[in-house]
C-alpha cells in the first residue's frame, strides 16, 4: 500500500518537475537561477523518493539483497543467487499480489555437472558418460536472525540433501551458529562442493580416509567463533557435534551404533595476508567418532590443511594461483590391531588467462583399514571458462594402486550454472 | 569411556571459544564509529561527512574491480567490529560480500539490520533493464547500473544520505554530521562548477569505454558512450567486436577510448592504434592512483585526463 501511494507520490513529482522545467525555459533573468536551483532540489527529491520504491519493493519482495554462501568456501565459483531477476520485473500495478509473492520466494540457483571418462579402472570404476550431478541451491535470508541454504543434490539414481542448514547470524558474543545437515569443517576439501573443486574427482586421500565424495557430512550443529589475535592474524574456531553417520560401505568413516554415538569434528583456521596480494591459511581439524565395527570402536582423524593464493588486485581477472595440500592421518581402532594410515595431496591451479587455468595434484594415500596398502597418483589438469557461470575442465590421471594396478584415464567436466549468481569461493 | 571423551572433546572446544569471546567483548565500546565501506569512493564520502567522529576503512583497494574482490577472512577481522557497513549495492557486491556478512557474526551489520546501509537508495539509477533479462546478456545487472558513485550529484546524494544515518547512530554528533554535510555540499558544488566549464568545450563527444562503468560520468558531464570493448558485460573482447569497434570509430570519428584500471590494455590498444584514437586510463574509483585519495582528487584526475585526450585527438 505505501508502494502505491509512493508511486503516486512520484509520479506528481515527475509532473512538477515537467513544469518547472517548461518554467525555465520562460522569461529570463535572476529568476532562472532561483528555477534552476528549485529544479535541482526537485530533482533530488524525486531521486530520493525512487530510492525509496526500491527499497520498499526490495522489502515487499525478501528481506533485501544477496544470497549469501554458507561459509566462503561452498558455493559455486560460478555459481549465483537470483532473488536479483525476480526483483527488477518490474511490478505491474495491476497484479501486485502475484509479483509480490513472488518477491518471496528465496534464491534459486541449478548446477549440473557432467562427466566422461575415458581409459580403464577397475578398482575405481566408472561409466563413460554421467550426470554425475545436479544441484539445486534454495538460499534466503529466513528473519532478521538467521538464513537459510538448501543444496539438494540429484544423482542419476537418487536424490540426497547435501546440505540444508539454518545459519543464526545475530547471535551474541560474535558466535555463528549451524543447525542441520552440513558438510564438516574437516580440512578444506571436505567442505566444498564438487563444483567448487580444482578437480574433476576428488584427492586420493579424501577417497580412502575422509568419507570420498560426499566425505563427513551429517545431521548436526556447528558452533564458530573468530579469535582475536595480534598482528593481523585472523584465526577462527569452529566446533561440531553430529549423529555419528558418515560415508558408505568401503568408504564408510563413522557409524553410529546408538544415539550416544556422536561425532565430533574441531577445527581451528588461521589466516594472514602476506602482501595485497598473497595470503596463507593453515589448519588444523580434529575428527572422532565410532566406526562400523561397533560401539567400542572409534576412528581418529588428525589433519593439516595449508593453502596458499596469489592474485594481484589489478591484474585480477586474469592471473592467480592457489596452492594448496592436505595431511591427514586416521587412527582406526579394529581387531586385530589398530591401524594408522597416512595420506596427503599437493595441489596448484594457476590462472593464465581470463579464461584458462591450469593445475596439477599429486596423490599419496594408505588404506585405511589395511594402513601397508598405498594408492598412489597424479593429475593434470586443464579449465577453460567461456563465462562465469560454464566451465569446460579436462583431467588427466594416473594412479597406481596397491598391488600394482597402474590406470590412466582421462576426465571431461561440464558445469553449467543456472539461477542465482552465487558467491565465489575463496 | 569412550563416549566420556567424545563429550568431553566437543565440551572443550566450546569452552575455548568462550573464553575467547570474553575477552574481545570487552574492547567493543569505543566512541567512534567504525564504518566500513565496500569501495573507496563510499568511504571517502564518509570520511567527508564523519570527520573525526569516525573510523573508516574501505574493503576494496581503488584499482580493484569491484565485482571480483576476494572474500578474504581479513576483511571478516574489520566488519566483525563494524558499527556501519556501507555498500554500493545492485548487487555489485553480490560475489563476494554477501559470505562475509554472514561470517562477521556481527548481528549490527547482517542486510535489513540497521548497521547495513545500502547507497544506492539514495543515488540515482540508470539502466534498470526493463522486461525480462537472461545471462544471454552477459553478466547483467538486473537492478540497474551499479556504478552511479560517478557522478558529482550523486556523491552529494549519498553522503548525505551517510550523514543522516551516522546522525542517526550517533545523535550527539548528528549537527556535526549535518555541518560537515552542507560543507561538503557546498565544496563540491565549487569544484562542479570547475569540472562542468572544463568539460564544457567537449560536449557531445562520442567516446568508448571497457565494461559499462561510466554512465553516470558521461551523463553528468555530457559525454556520448557509443559502444564498449567488452562484447557484453563481463565477457571479454571478441576479435569480430573488436572489428565493429575499430569500423564505428573510423565512421563516428571516435577518438577516446576510456578503460579502468584493472582491465588487460592489450584489446583497447590496439583498438586505438587502428582507428587513429587514444586510450585514456581514467580512473573509476578513489584510490586508483596513490595521489588520488579524495572524491574531489578522483575528478580532478578524470576531467583533467580527458580534457587532455580531447584537445590532443579534436
Amino acid at each position: 500500500m505505501k508502494l502505491f501511494i509512493l508511486v503516486g507520490v512520484v509520479t506528481l513529482f515527475t509532473a512538477g518537475l515537467a513544469c518547472a522545467q517548461q518554467g525555465t525555459t520562460a522569461p529570463g533573468g535572476q529568476d532562472t537561477t532561483a528555477l534552476e536551483q528549485k529544479v535541482r532540489d526537485l530533482e533530488d527529491r524525486l531521486i530520493a523518493l525512487e530510492g525509496q520504491v526500491r527499497v520498499l519493493k526490495a522489502q515487499a519482495g525478501q528481506a533485501p539483497a544477496a544470497p549469501a554462501a554458507p561459509s566462503t568456501e561452498v558455493v559455486s565459483p560460478m555459481a549465483a543467487p537470483a532473488e536479483s531477476v525476480v526483483a527488477s520485473i518490474p511490478v505491474s500495478l495491476g497484479g501486485a499480489g502475484g509479483s509480490a509473492a513472488k518477491a518471496l520466494n528465496p534464491d534459486i540457483s541449478m548446477i549440473g555437472d557432467f562427466v566422461a571418462f575415458a581409459g580403464g579402472n577397475s578398482i575405481q570404476p566408472s561409466p563413460a558418460l554421467e550426470m554425475h550431478e545436479s544441484e539445486l541451491g534454495v538460499q534466503a535470508i529466513i528473519d532478521p536472525y538467521a538464513r537459510g541454504d538448501f543444496f539438494l543434490t540429484f544423482g542419476e539414481t537418487g536424490v540426497s540433501v547435501e546440505e540444508g542448514y539454518i545459519t543464526f547470524t545475530a547471535l551474541p558474543g560474535s558466535f555463528v551458529a549451524r543447525v542441520g545437515k552440513m558438510r564438516s569443517a574437516f580440512g578444506k576439501v571436505n567442505g566444498m562442493h564438487n563444483h567448487v573443486l580444482p578437480f574433476v574427482d576428488r584427492p586420493l586421500v579424501s577417497q580412502n580416509l575422509v568419507g570420498g565424495e560426499d566425505g563427513i557430512d551429517d545431521a548436526g550443529l556447528s558452533v564458530e567463533r573468530i579469535i582475536p589475535f595480534p598482528k593481523g592474524i585472523f584465526l577462527s574456531a569452529t566446533g561440531q557435534v553430529f549423529r555419528g553417520d558418515s560415508g558408505s560401505g568401503d568408504q564408510l568413516v563413522f557409524q553410529s551404533h546408538q544415539k550416544s554415538n556422536v561425532s565430533t569434528v574441531e577445527h581451528l583456521r588461521g589466516y594472514k595476508d602476506l602482501t595485497e596480494s598473497t595470503n596463507l591459511e593453515l589448519g588444523l581439524s580434529y575428527a572422532r567418532g565410532h566406526n562400523e565395527l561397533g560401539t567400542n570402536f572409534i576412528t581418529n582423524l588428525y589433519g593439516i590443511d595449508a593453502t596458499v593464493r596469489w592474485k594481484p588486485l589489478r591484474r585480477a581477472i586474469y592471473h592467480s594461483f592457489v596452492g594448496r595440500s592436505e595431511f591427514i592421518w586416521s587412527q582406526r581402532q579394529q581387531a586385530p590391531f589398530e591401524q594408522r594410515a597416512f595420506g596427503m595431496y599437493g595441489s596448484g591451479e594457476y590462472q593464465f588467462h581470463r579464461r584458462w587455468f591450469v593445475g596439477g595434484r599429486y596423490d599419496w594415500s594408505d588404506r585405511p583399514r589395511q594402513a601397508n596398502l598405498t594408492d598412489k597418483g597424479g593429475s593434470a589438469i586443464l579449465t577453460y571458462w567461456p563465462s562465469e557461470f560454464s566451465q569446460i575442465r579436462g583431467q588427466y590421471r594416473f594412479t597406481d594402486y596397491a598391488g600394482n594396478h597402474k590406470t590412466n584415464e582421462l576426465l571431461l567436466q561440464l558445469l553449467f550454472s543456472l539461477g542465482a549468481h552465487g558467491a565465489h569461493p575463496f | 569411556m569412550n563416549r566420556v571423551f567424545s563429550g568431553a572433546g566437543f565440551l572443550l572446544a566450546v569452552a575455548a571459544i568462550v573464553t575467547a569471546s570474553l575477552f574481545t567483548s570487552s574492547i567493543a565500546a569505543a566512541k567512534k564509529l567504525n564504518v566500513i565501506t565496500a569501495t573507496t569512493d563510499l568511504a571517502s564520502l564518509a570520511q567527508e561527512v564523519g570527520g573525526d567522529k569516525i573510523n573508516v576503512e574501505s574493503m576494496a583497494k581503488g584499482y580493484q574491480d569491484p565485482h571480483f574482490v576476494e572474500a578474504k577472512p581479513s576483511f571478516l577481522l574489520k566488519l566483525q567490529h563494524a558499527d556501519l557497513l556501507v555498500v554500493v549495492g545492485l548487487q555489485l557486491e553480490i560475489g563476494w560480500l554477501p559470505p562475509l556478512i554472514t561470517q562477521s557474526g556481527n548481528s549490527r551489520i547482517q542486510v535489513g539490520a540497521n548497521g547495513y546501509l545500502d547507497a544506492a537508495q539514495f543515488a540515482e539509477i540508470l539502466e534498470i533493464p526493463q522486461g525480462s533479462i537472461t545471462r544471454a546478456m552477459g553478466d547483467v545487472h538486473p537492478l540497474g547500473n551499479p556504478h552511479y558513485w560517478l557522478d558529482p550529484d550523486n556523491g552529494r546524494r549519498v553522503a548525505k544520505g551517510i550523514a543522516a544515518k551516522l546522525g542517526e547512530m550517533d545523535p550527539e554528533d548528528a549537527a556535526y554530521f549535518q555541518q560537515r554535510d552542507q560543507d561538503f555540499e557546498r565544496r563540491l558544488a565549487e569544484a562542479d562548477k570547475k569540472w562542468q566549464a572544463d568539460m564544457k568545450p567537449f560536449q557531445g563527444r562520442k567516446v568508448i569505454t571497457y565494461h559499462n562503468s561510466a554512465p553516470n560520468f558521461a551523463k553528468h558531464f555530457g559525454l556520448n558512450v557509443v559502444g564498449f570493448v567488452e562484447p557484453r558485460p563481463g565477457i571479454p573482447p571478441t576479435p569480430s567486436h573488436t572489428l565493429d569497434v575499430i569500423n564505428m570509430m573510423k565512421r563516428d570519428h571516435v577518438k577516446v577510448i576510456m578503460v579502468e584500471p584493472y582491465f588487460d590494455r592489450k584489446t583497447p590498444d590496439s583498438i586505438a592504434r587502428e582507428s587513429g584514437g587514444t586510450v585514456v586510463e581514467y580512473l573509476p574509483s578513489v584510490g586508483g592512483v596513490k595521489e588520488v585519495t579524495t572524491y574531489f582528487q578522483l575528478f580532478e584526475y578524470d576531467i583533467a585526463l580527458l580534457t587532455k585526450a580531447f584537445q590532443a585527438n579534436p
